[in-house]
């Protein structure tokens, strides 16, 4: 029997069941656009997080107080910092010739007010430097003045939603604002940049570190943003940070530094991780299309019981049964598999519009391990009707009408 | 053509041994015209089958043509009933969901007959039946006769050397009971083996060779040599 005669005798065999056919195709698709689907979203949450920490500045390090054996994630939420970081402490970094820019941060939470309008914010204490580490831009205006850190100037920069809702659609440059008990000229307004590492950037305020420290009447810093001069000086840099900071704090390792390229290859396997475990899950729902493909194939061989005896009668021997059998079910799980292909690239454009920042994209692999297992199953899960089918007797088979 | 010696089939039924065929010897020669008759239970569909290679005895000798079948694998016995047997059943036996024509195709494409020369090696064979004008219609648009006359030209278009006619009447009216005996006769005529199990004594005595068949035994057969 000539294989296009195989696939024509199992097209038609599909075709004379409807009903049948419809649930298996069914079955398949749901399970294959499944596979690809989550597959997708994880992939795409792995670009967001990636993208996120990208958007953060190149060759960026975190110097975080207290010591920590971790090599990302938070700092550390428990436990004391032995030793505060300072601003000095900041400063004396620069020291270092791998070491382009210092951004020496502290956080602190104050309401904003202009006119009759107030709102609670995230005050950034910081430099100018600040601005080229983050790689931020402006939307109106100038970033805080560069000039001695320890001195404060009475300026700030704030986020643009918080600009407008202050003054709405004025200009707010060289409006004075009141932040906690001080007052401050807007200098500038950032442009927008999108959520970063959990902290809205268009919701802040940024001010001179000097400043802020004295509005929150401390002398420590929530961490220290440090800009290594290029991707191969960060493992120098690091090691000078933590030399200059052990010498300043009577040599003791109190602080933790975190690189960037470290949290990224974590996250980036966690989220591989992830998404292969979703794509095991999704799976799951392939083998329950599977089991059904083998329960419908078996009604089907006990229906054509007569069919597959006269088959024999006319000459097929069991081997061209099973083989016909084989090829229904696996022409079965293809034509599943196409449609569910079509499901999956519905379902993707439907999120990607309804989620137009969310990264999805269908890994090419997804789609080729979607096909081939979904083919598998059809397959491994085939085989068993169809053996049942190529035993079967044919005299008995034939004697009942 | 056909020396059956000793054949013995023992099915087993629960607890019993039911022997539907005991001890039975019998010879055919090419072109024969053969009723097998007897009563239900008599083994004589068990003796068709076991000639048509749908089942094996458990002992005894069965020649085709000088070849002993009864060491063949499932393979070369397969085509053996592809090359050398036809079938004919009291039920049709086609497939539903194809039509006339491609029913009638099947046996070409089980032997991988290239498709120009299946279509008209099966136009021919309809034709030959008088169902040219029936090609394209499904089984269950056509009437009784005329699926047991599709049956037919699927049991000969590999020109085998023997037909096998279970009851081939058994589910007809008088007419086209009359007319499928008549198709078959003419075959016989061109010199193809006809075996046919019948309840029909009408039917039993237009055969040449009567066998008569009583509890798995021949007590009958006008052809014995």
């Amino acid at each position: 029997m000539k294989t296009e005669d195989v696939i024509q005798f199992s097209i038609r065999a599909t075709l004379g069941y409807p009903t049948r056919t419809l649930l298996m195709i069914l079955a398949m698709s749901i399970g294959v656009a499944s596979v690809i689907l989550l597959t997708a979203l994880g992939e795409g949450a792995r670009r967001y997080v990636t993208r996120e920490f990208s958007s953060l500045g190149t060759n960026l390090l975190i110097v975080l107080p207290g010591r920590s054996e971790t090599t990302g994630g938070h700092p550390p939420l428990v436990g004391g910092t032995p030793r505060d970081l300072t601003l000095e402490d900041a400063l004396s970094l620069t020291r270092s010739s791998a070491i382009r820019r210092v951004a020496p941060i502290t956080v602190g939470s104050a309401p904003v007010s202009w006119k009759y309008r107030d709102r609670e914010v995230t005050i950034l204490g910081s430099t100018s430097e600040l601005f080229e580490i983050r790689d931020l831009s402006m939307a109106q205006g100038r970033f805080i003045p560069s000039g001695d850190p320890t001195r404060g100037a009475a300026v700030c920069v704030m986020g643009y939603r918080l600009k407008k809702e202050l003054f709405g659609n004025q200009s707010p440059l060289g409006e004075w604002t009141r932040i906690g008990d001080r007052r401050f000229r807007v200098v500038g307004v950032l442009a927008k940049k999108g959520q970063s590492l959990g902290l809205d950037m268009g919701d802040v305020v940024v001010a001179p570190v000097a400043s802020a420290q004295a509005l929150f009447n401390t002398s420590t810093l929530f961490r220290i943003l440090v800009q290594a001069n290029s991707r191969d000086a960060i493992p120098k840099a690091k090691k000078a940070i933590l030399g200059i900071i052990r010498e300043r704090h009577e040599g003791e390792d109190d602080i933790t530094v975190v690189t960037q390229d470290a949290m990224l290859s974590i996250f980036d396997r966690i989220f591989t991780a992830l998404t292969l475990s979703v794509a095991g899950i999704a799976g799951i729902s392939l083998a329950v299309a599977g089991i059904l493909i083998m329960n419908v194939m078996l009604i089907a061989v006990s229906q054509r019981t007569t069919e597959i005896g006269l088959l024999k009668a006319i000459g097929a021997p069991g081997r061209q049964i099973l083989r016909l059998f084989l090829a229904e079910s696996a022409i079965l799980s293809l034509i599943g598999a196409a449609f569910g292909l079509i499901l999956a690239f519905f379902g993707t454009w439907a999120l990607a519009r309804a989620f137009p920042s969310f990264p999805i994209t269908v890994p090419v692999w997804a789609l080729g391990a979607a096909v081939g297992v979904s083919l598998l199953t059809g397959l491994v899960f085939g085989v068993l009707p169809a053996r049942r089918a190529a035993k079967l007797d044919p005299a008995q088979a034939l004697s009942r009408r | 053509m056909i020396h059956l010696v000793g054949i013995k089939r023992v099915f087993q039924v629960g607890d019993e041994a039911v022997h539907a065929l005991s001890n039975v010897n019998m010879t055919v020669d090419a072109g024969e015209y053969i009723a097998i008759m007897g009563p239900s239970g008599s083994g004589k569909s068990t003796l068709l089958n076991i000639i048509g290679l749908l089942d094996r005895p458990d002992k005894g000798v069965y020649r085709l043509e000088d070849m002993d079948t009864t060491d063949l694998t499932d393979d070369q016995q397969a085509s053996v009933r592809r090359h050398k047997i036809g079938f004919v059943f009291q039920f049709f036996h086609l497939v539903p969901r194809l039509t006339a024509a491609e029913n009638v195709e099947l046996p070409l494409i089980l032997a991988g007959v290239e498709p120009a020369e299946r279509r008209s090696r099966v136009q021919a064979a309809l034709s030959a039946l008088g169902l040219s004008g029936r090609a394209k219609h499904r089984p269950d648009q056509l009437s009784g006769g005329q699926r047991q006359r599709v049956a037919i030209a699927r049991a000969t278009i590999m020109q085998p050397r023997v037909i096998l006619a279970d009851e081939p009447t058994g589910n007809l009216d008088r007419t086209s009971g009359k007319n499928v005996v008549q198709s078959l006769e003419d075959l016989n005529r061109k010199g193809m083996t006809l075996i046919l199990v019948t309840h029909d004594p009408d039917l039993g005595s237009r055969a040449s060779r009567k066998v008569v068949m009583m509890d798995g035994r021949i007590s009958e057969d006008t052809g014995a040599s």
